[in-house]
């Protein structure tokens, strides 16, 4: 897996509505960042969507990316989060 | 197949960080100085600063990268040093100031919050320059502002020396008078220890031991927040059952702290020390340690039933920690510092916490009586009373134990002590008024007791 140590997870939390993906992809494809997988489902009755990308040729680093979409997080009214895998990894897996 | 982990495992950690307040307390660096003693003060002081702000240039940048790319809060980036008294032995009083102000300049070059290490080892007894050191302590902890300074005055091996309890008594009731303005806060900086660790992250009674490699990196969690709600999920569940999804729970968060440990020394090439696997309260509300003894049942911290709650968290975290790090250390214990706790600032202003009661809980939880602001018209003597007691506890059971008590100057029971920031803000509370002067005037040495006789 080549992109192994390049995976970011970005989260977003909030009240499903209409172009989210398609708001988060944009920044994501303009940054030159693949998306590897989205899973989206309803939490403790609060809409959560998880999404594994692969930033191995991303333009940005991971402190712009992050403010990026926290930002349109808060236009869409949502909290976004951007974190490198490892975070996840290390806590769920040993 | 890129994705290994689950939505309900990404959604736990997003929520630990996000809404329980899970954070890094502090990245630690640990800095030798044994290499920079120079003929003079200023020389050694300049070769200290000089050596601090080489070591430790990428420290605070290092943090924030990290901060940032992995979405971990890191609170506190932090230095230790080796103890002044022994890199500054046989100079002065004054030249000992000098030296703390060095100190100041290089943690405010560096960016960095506190510095630890205006320390004595003087467990067994003193040398000229420890007593040098001590008797600098009011001054430098007045005139700087982010020196921090410890002395340790007993061990399990020695037992303790009551020449220097004693002398202590007065260096805090002197250091409380020349901050007076300020509430007394130069004895918010100042921990009296039995059994100080060499590698502890947390201020102010870090130090770089002298047993330490020339420079490391320890790191201190939180996550009380974390715990609290893990606590208040389990409604009704029986105690074992309580301390097995502590345990769980404190393996998660300790990782994130064996993460940023190994990534901060990868990248500023510096070992990794330890994981302090302490539970570190912060005056915010739902991160206190108070509070998740009292979704453990109990109506108010410090009721009946209190001593016990704490020793099953502090020992289930302390088993759940000790599996998911390559190395623990420090103090790993939870903390119970009543004005950065708001669960123990409500318990002691509804009466339900005295100081006694503190005392018994420090038995079986990490240091001690830490941060209590008692009268300022609390006498040198109950003062060397008080820490003679913490200091038996910490020498017959084997663990570190320590004052951080703050003689709030003019001020009596129920009036507010308030310091701000991370150090908060907390009331007065009554201490025993019968005297010990005669007892604490005695000095002299109690004996190392016989838990130091296993060899």
């Amino acid at each position: 897996m080549q992109e192994e140590g390049h995976r970011l997870v970005i989260t977003v939390i909030g009240k499903d509505r209409i172009g989210i993906i398609a708001a988060i992809s944009q920044i994501l494809a303009e940054a030159s960042i693949n998306i590897l997988d989205i899973n989206q489902t309803i939490m403790q009755g609060i809409f959560t969507m998880t999404m594994v990308v692969d930033a191995r040729k991303s333009q940005i680093d991971v402190a712009d990316l992050s403010g990026k979409l926290a930002d349109k997080g808060n236009e869409l009214g949502l909290v976004i989060t951007t974190q490198h895998e490892d975070v996840f990894r290390f806590m769920h897996r040993i | 197949m890129a994705v290994i982990l689950t939505p309900s495992e990404i959604v736990e950690t997003v929520q630990m960080l996000q809404l329980q307040n899970l954070d890094i307390r502090t990245i630690t660096m640990g800095i030798s100085l044994r290499s920079c003693r120079s003929d003079t003060s200023a020389r050694t002081g300049q070769r200290i600063y000089d050596t601090i702000t080489s070591r430790a240039s990428q420290l605070v940048k290092t943090g924030e990268d990290i901060e940032k790319e992995y979405g971990i809060p890191i609170i506190n980036k932090r230095i230790s040093v080796t103890p002044i008294a022994i890199v500054a032995d046989g100079f002065s009083q004054d030249e000992m100031f000098e030296i703390g102000r060095y100190l100041d300049d290089a943690a405010r070059e560096v960016g960095v919050n506190f510095i630890g290490g205006f320390s004595a080892l003087v467990h067994k007894g003193m040398t000229d320059g420890d007593l040098s050191l001590i008797k600098a302590i009011p001054q430098t902890l007045a005139q700087t502002e982010r020196v921090c300074s410890s002395v340790n005055v007993g061990t399990t091996k020695a037992g303790i020396n009551m020449d220097a309890v004693c002398l202590m008594g007065h260096i805090i009731k002197e250091t409380a008078h020349l901050t007076a303005d300020r509430d007394g806060i130069g004895c918010a900086k100042l921990v009296v220890f039995c059994n100080a660790p060499e590698d502890n992250p947390f201020m102010a009674g870090s130090f770089h031991g002298i047993g330490e490699p020339e420079t490391t990196i320890n790191i201190g969690i939180s996550g009380p927040g974390v715990i609290l709600e893990v606590v208040k999920q389990l409604d009704g569940a029986d105690l074992g059952i309580m301390a097995n999804k502590i345990k769980n729970t404190a393996f998660k968060i300790t990782r994130m702290g064996e993460l940023v440990g190994r990534v901060a020394s990868n990248r500023l090439g510096v070992p990794f020390g330890i994981v302090d696997l302490s539970l570190a309260p912060t005056p915010t509300i739902g991160d206190s340690v108070a509070e998740i003894l009292e979704a453990m049942g109990l109506e108010r911290c410090g009721a009946p039933g209190t001593t016990a709650a704490l020793a099953l968290l502090n020992d289930a975290v302390k088993k759940g920690g000790a599996m998911a790090s390559s190395a623990v250390g420090g103090l790993s214990g939870a903390f119970i510092p009543v004005s950065e706790d708001l669960g123990m600032i409500r318990a002691v202003q509804e009466k339900s916490l005295t100081i006694e009661k503190l005392e018994a809980m420090t038995c079986v939880c990490s240091v001690g009586l830490d941060m209590v602001a008692i009268p300022g018209d609390t006498s040198a003597a109950t003062i060397s009373g008080i820490i003679a007691d913490e200091a038996a506890i910490g020498m017959i059971n084997r663990k570190t134990t320590a004052a951080r008590l703050i003689p709030a100057p003019n001020k009596s029971e129920g009036d507010w002590v308030e310091f701000g920031g991370l150090l908060g803000r907390a009331p007065v509370m009554a201490v025993n008024q019968r005297d010990s002067q005669q007892f604490v005037n005695r000095k002299g040495r109690i004996p190392a007791p016989l838990q130091a006789l296993n060899n």
